[in-house]
C-alpha cells in the first residue's frame, strides 16, 4: 500500500537494528588475543576470558622475569615476531609502549588493532593498567572485581611509618628514584627510597659512595642471574658487604617488581615483613 | 736526574691525596683524610678505606704498571710508537681475562683471572715481536699491531656475547677502555704481586736497553744476551700489563704519552726512561682518574676515554713525525 | 798474545756456504785491513768470529762468555745505528758498558776513557750535540770513538771509513795504526785499497768465502790477486811519501 510504513516492515526494521546493536557489542570483545608484551601478557592472563588469549611472550615463561611463569605454560608462546603473530590470526594486538616500533608499525599496516600500554611508574598506574586491560579485552566486571581486590590489600598494607629506609642496588650500581614503580612499591611498604631522597628520578645510577654515605636500613638486590659478569661484581665489594652486616639484606623476587600487576603487592607485603622485622 | 725523581714523585703523592678526597661523597678533605687514617664509627671510614683508598692505589699501580712496560717496549723495539695498548697488548690481556671469568675460572681460583690475563698479554707481546721483531720498521709494528688488537677485541665479544649473563654483552666497554670505578682492596691485593715481580724483572733491563741504542749486533758483542733481555721483557711485560687489565680493563696510550713527554727530560736514555716511566705513568692515570669524577661526576666515564683524547693525537703527531724517517 | 785465533770457520746462510774453512791467528801489534769484492764474506767473517753467527769451526772470541767478550773485543757494525737523541758524550759512553758491574753507573775511570775516546778522534767539539742531528760522517766518529771507550784488546769495525772525508779517512786510519803500534790489534773490513795499502800492517783478502791471501800489503795487492778477486788493474808505487795505490781499469 502507498502512503504509510506498513507495521510488519517497522518490526522487521526494528529488529534488524536491535540484533546489528547486539552484534556489534558482541564484536567489541576480541575473540583471539595475542599478547607480546611481558607486562600485558600476565594482566591480560589474569583478566581474560577463557579461550580469549591466545599467545603469550616467551619472557612471560621465564621465571627470572615473570611472576606468573607457572601459568604461561598453559599458552602458546609467541617471539614477539611479526611474522608470527599475524599468522596466529589475531584480531587484537597487546603491546608495550616500548615493543619493537619496526613490529608495531608492520602489524598496524596489515591491518591488525594493537593497544600499547606504557610502563607502570607508580602504584596509581597499575589500577589505571588494570581498569583499561579489563576495557580494551571488554572484560568489565572481572577488571572491577580486581580493582577492588587490589585496593583491599593495599590499604591493609599501607603504612605511614616512615623512619626506615631502603635502597635498591642492581648490577653496575643502578638504582630507581621517583616516578618508578619500584619507588611506589618502597613508599607503599613505609620505606624511604634512598634513590629518591638523593635526587634520582627514574632509573640510573648511584655511586658506591652516596650508597654507603646514606646507610639505608634495608638492602634490596636482584637476585643474581647466570654466568659471571663484570656488572655484577659490585655486588661483592668489600664496602657492600660491610653496609650489608650493618643493615637487613634481602633479595627480590625480580618479576613481581617489574610489571604493574596485582603482583607488585606481594612485593609491597614482602617489604612490609622486612621492615617490621626492623625493630 | 735527581730534581726531576724528585719531581715527579711530588707530583705522585700531591695527586694521590687529591685522589683520596674526590668522591661523590661530598667528604671534606680533612675529614676525609682523618677517617682514612684514624677509622672510627660511621660511614667515612668505610668510603675512605674500602672505595676510595683501592682506587688511588690503583691509580699508582696501572699507571707505573702501563708507563714502565710501555718504556721497555720501546726500548726493545727501538721505536716511539711501541705501547701496550697500540700493539695489541692489552687487548689480548683483556681476552686472557674475559675468558677466565666467562668460563668460570675466575671464580674457581682468584689467581686465575690476574694469570689468565698474564697469558694473554704475553701471547701478545710474543706474537708482536714475531710479526715486527726490532728489525721491522714503524709501518710493521702498527700494522702488527692493528691485526693484534683486532682479533683480540672481536674474540672478547665474542665471548661476552656467548656468556650467558644478560649484562655481559654490555661490559666489552670497560674491557676495551677501562675504568677504576667500584674497585675494591681485593683487586690491589690480586694486582700487586704480579705487578712488582713484573716491574723488578723489567727495571733490570735499564743496562740492557741503553746498550740496544747502537743496534741489536752492537749490543750483543758488547755482552748483552739478547735471548734473556727478550725473554725478561715478555715475562715483565706480560705480568705488569695483564695484572693492570685483569683488574682495570685496557687503557691506552699511557705507554705511549708517558715515555715521549719524559724522553727529553732525562737526555732520551732508555734506562732513564724505565724509572721515570714508572712515576710519570702513576701520575697520568692518576690525574686522568681525577678527571673522570670530576668532569662527570655521575657517569662512570671510561678512563681509557680521557687518556685516549691526550694519547691519540699525539699518536698523530708521532706517526707524522715518523713518516719521512722510517719505512 | 793472541787476541783471535779462528780455526777453520764456516758460515752457510740458506744452503749456501758463505764461508769455508778460513782459519787464521791474529796477534797484538796488528792492523788488519779485511779486504775482497762485495759479498766476498767480509761482515760474515767478523760477525761469525764475535760469535754472532751460527757457524762451523771455532772462534776464540766466540766461545768466550758474553760479558768477557765485551772485554775482549769492541765491534763496530756496518750499520751505524743511533736509536735515540742522545748526547754524543752518552753514546761514546755506552762502550763502557762491558765494564760496568752489577747496579753500578759511570764511574771517574769511565769518564776518563770517554774523553780520551773523544779526543782521540777529535769530536771534544760534539760532546753534548744530540747524536741523531750530527751528519752522517760526524755519526761515524761518535760510533768509532765509541768502540774505542770500549778500551778493548781487540777491534773490529765493519767499513768505518765509509763515508768520512779523505782528513777524517786518514786520522782515522792513523788511530787505529797507532793502537796497533800500542800492543793492540785493530781488524778493519775496508774498500779503499789505497788506505789499506798505506796504514796497515796486515791485509787478509777474502774470495769466495775463504781466504785468497793474507800478508803484508804489498805481498797482497799483487796484479794477480787484484785481476782475480777484484776484476781491476792497479798502479801500486812504493815513494817517498809511503806506498801509493790506485785502482786504474776494469778487467772483465
Amino acid at each position: 500500500m502507498r502512503g504509510c510504513v506498513r507495521p510488519s516492515r517497522l518490526i522487521a526494521l526494528g529488529l534488524a537494528f536491535a540484533l546489528a546493536g547486539a552484534t556489534a557489542r558482541a564484536d567489541t570483545a576480541p575473540a583471539r588475543v595475542v599478547s607480546i608484551n611481558l607486562c600485558t601478557d600476565q594482566l591480560a592472563m589474569m583478566l581474560a576470558a577463557p579461550e580469549q588469549l591466545v599467545s603469550i611472550s616467551d619472557l612471560a615463561a621465564d621465571p627470572h622475569s615473570s611472576a606468573m611463569a607457572q601459568e604461561a605454560r598453559g599458552y602458546r608462546i609467541n617471539h614477539g615476531g611479526a611474522e608470527e603473530v599475524y599468522l596466529l590470526d589475531p584480531d587484537l594486538v597487546l603491546a608495550g609502549a616500548y615493543s619493537d616500533p619496526a613490529t608495531v608499525a608492520m602489524l598496524r599496516r596489515v591491518g591488525l588493532r594493537v593497544v600499547q600500554f606504557d610502563t607502570a611508574r607508580s602504584l596509581a598506574d597499575t589500577r589505571d593498567h588494570i581498569a583499561r586491560m579489563a576495557e580494551v579485552l571488554d572484560r568489565e566486571e572481572a577488571g572491577a572485581a580486581l580493582i577492588s581486590r587490589f585496593d583491599a590489600r593495599l590499604d591493609a598494607l599501607r603504612s605511614a611509618d616512615t623512619r626506615h629506609s631502603a635502597a635498591l642496588y642492581h648490577p653496575n650500581g643502578y638504582s630507581l628514584g621517583a616516578g618508578t614503580l619500584s619507588d611506589g612499591i618502597l613508599r607503599a611498604a613505609g620505606l624511604m627510597n634512598v634513590a629518591r631522597s638523593l635526587g634520582l628520578r627514574g632509573g640510573g645510577t648511584v655511586a658506591l659512595e652516596r650508597l654507603v654515605m646514606a646507610a639505608p636500613d634495608l638492602l634490596i638486590r636482584a637476585a643474581p642471574l647466570p654466568g659471571a659478569s663484570r656488572s655484577e661484581a659490585v655486588m661483592s665489594h668489600p664496602a657492600l658487604t660491610a653496609l650489608i652486616t650493618e643493615t637487613a639484606n634481602m633479595r627480590i623476587t625480580s618479576p613481581d617488581w617489574i610489571c604493574g600487576t596485582p603482583h607488585v603487592l606481594d612485593a609491597v607485603e614482602t617489604l612490609v615483613t622486612a621492615r617490621e622485622g626492623l625493630e | 736526574m735527581r730534581p726531576l725523581a724528585l719531581t715527579l714523585s711530588a707530583l705522585v703523592a700531591v695527586l694521590f691525596v687529591v685522589s683520596l678526597t674526590v668522591g661523590p661523597a661530598g667528604i671534606g678533605a680533612r675529614d676525609g683524610l682523618a677517617a682514612l687514617i684514624l677509622g672510627g664509627d660511621g660511614p667515612e671510614p668505610l668510603v675512605m678505606r674500602e672505595i676510595r683508598l683501592p682506587r688511588a692505589l690503583l691509580g699508582v699501580m696501572i699507571g707505573a704498571s702501563l708507563g714502565l712496560s710501555g718504556a721497555a717496549l720501546q726500548g726493545y723495539l727501538r721505536n716511539p710508537l711501541a705501547e701496550p695498548g697500540l700493539i695489541g697488548v692489552s687487548g689480548s690481556a683483556a681476552l686472557g681475562a674475559v675468558l677466565a671469568i666467562h668460563t668460570g675460572l675466575a671464580a674457581a681460583t682468584t689467581l686465575a683471572l690476574p694469570m689468565a690475563a698474564l697469558a694473554g698479554a704475553g701471547t701478545g707481546v710474543l706474537l708482536i715481536l714475531m710479526l715486527a721483531g726490532p728489525r721491522g720498521g714503524s709501518i710493521t709494528l702498527i700494522l702488527a699491531g692493528i691485526a693484534i688488537s683486532a682479533l683480540a677485541a672481536s674474540l672478547t665479544s665474542l665471548v661476552l656475547n656467548l656468556s650467558p649473563n644478560p649484562y655481559a654483552a654490555s661490559e666489552i666497554v670497560f674491557w676495551m677502555m677501562g675504568s677504576l670505578a667500584d674497585r675494591s682492596m681485593t683487586h690491589v691485593w690480586l694486582a700487586l704481586p704480579l705487578m712488582l715481580a713484573g716491574g723488578a724483572a723489567l727495571l733490570t733491563l735499564g743496562r740492557g736497553l741503553d746498550a740496544l741504542t747502537l743496534g741489536e749486533d752492537a749490543a750483543e758483542a758488547m755482552g748483552l744476551r739478547l735471548a734473556r733481555v727478550r725473554l725478561t721483557l715478555v715475562l715483565g711485560t706480560a705480568a705488569m700489563v695483564g695484572a693492570a687489565v685483569a683488574v682495570a680493563g685496557a687503557i691506552g696510550f699511557v705507554g705511549l704519552v708517558v715515555p715521549h713527554l719524559l724522553r727529553p727530560l732525562v737526555g732520551a736514555r732508555p734506562s732513564r726512561i724505565l724509572w721515570a716511566s714508572v712515576l710519570g705513568g702513576a701520575a697520568m692515570v692518576l690525574a686522568a682518574d681525577i678527571a673522570v669524577r670530576l668532569v662527570l661526576p655521575e657517569r662512570d666515564l671510561k678512563l681509557g676515554v680521557l687518556t685516549a683524547i691526550v694519547g691519540a693525537p699525539l699518536f698523530l703527531h708521532l706517526i707524522y713525525k715518523t713518516r719521512g724517517a722510517q719505512a | 798474545m793472541t787476541l783471535l785465533s779462528l780455526n777453520d770457520l764456516s758460515v752457510r746462510l740458506r744452503g749456501r756456504a758463505i764461508l769455508t774453512g778460513v782459519t787464521l791467528d791474529v796477534t797484538e801489534g796488528e792492523f788488519i785491513g779485511l779486504i775482497g769484492p762485495n759479498g766476498a764474506g767480509k761482515t760474515t767473517l767478523m760477525r761469525a768470529a764475535l760469535g754472532l753467527l751460527p757457524h762451523e769451526g771455532t772462534s776464540s772470541l766466540a766461545a768466550l762468555p758474553p760479558a768477557a767478550r765485551g772485554r775482549a773485543a769492541a765491534w763496530m757494525p756496518q750499520a751505524r745505528d743511533i736509536a735515540w737523541p742522545v748526547t754524543v758524550e752518552t753514546l761514546v759512553a755506552l762502550g763502557r758498558t762491558p765494564h760496568l758491574g752489577g747496579w753500578q753507573g759511570i764511574g771517574a775511570a769511565d769518564r776518563t776513557h770517554v774523553d780520551a775516546a773523544l779526543d782521540t778522534m777529535g769530536i771534544e767539539g760534539l760532546r753534548h750535540r744530540t747524536a741523531t742531528r750530527l751528519s752522517g760522517g760526524e755519526q761515524a766518529m761518535a760510533l768509532i770513538a765509541r768502540a774505542l771507550a770500549q778500551e778493548t784488546p781487540l777491534l773490529m769495525a765493519d767499513e768505518p771509513i765509509a763515508g768520512l772525508d779523505p782528513a777524517n779517512q786518514i786520522a782515522t786510519m792513523q788511530v787505529f795504526a797507532r793502537l796497533a803500534a800500542e800492543g793492540r790489534a785493530v781488524i778493519a773490513s775496508l774498500h779503499d785499497l789505497g788506505l789499506a795499502a798505506r796504514h796497515c800492517t796486515r791485509l787478509i783478502l777474502l774470495g769466495d768465502g775463504s781466504v785468497a791471501a793474507d800478508g803484508p800489503p804489498a805481498d797482497v795487492l799483487t796484479p794477480e790477486n787484484l785481476a782475480r778477486n777484484f776484476h781491476v788493474s792497479a798502479h801500486y808505487a812504493t815513494t817517498p811519501h809511503g806506498p801509493v795505490f790506485q785502482p786504474l781499469e776494469v778487467i772483465r
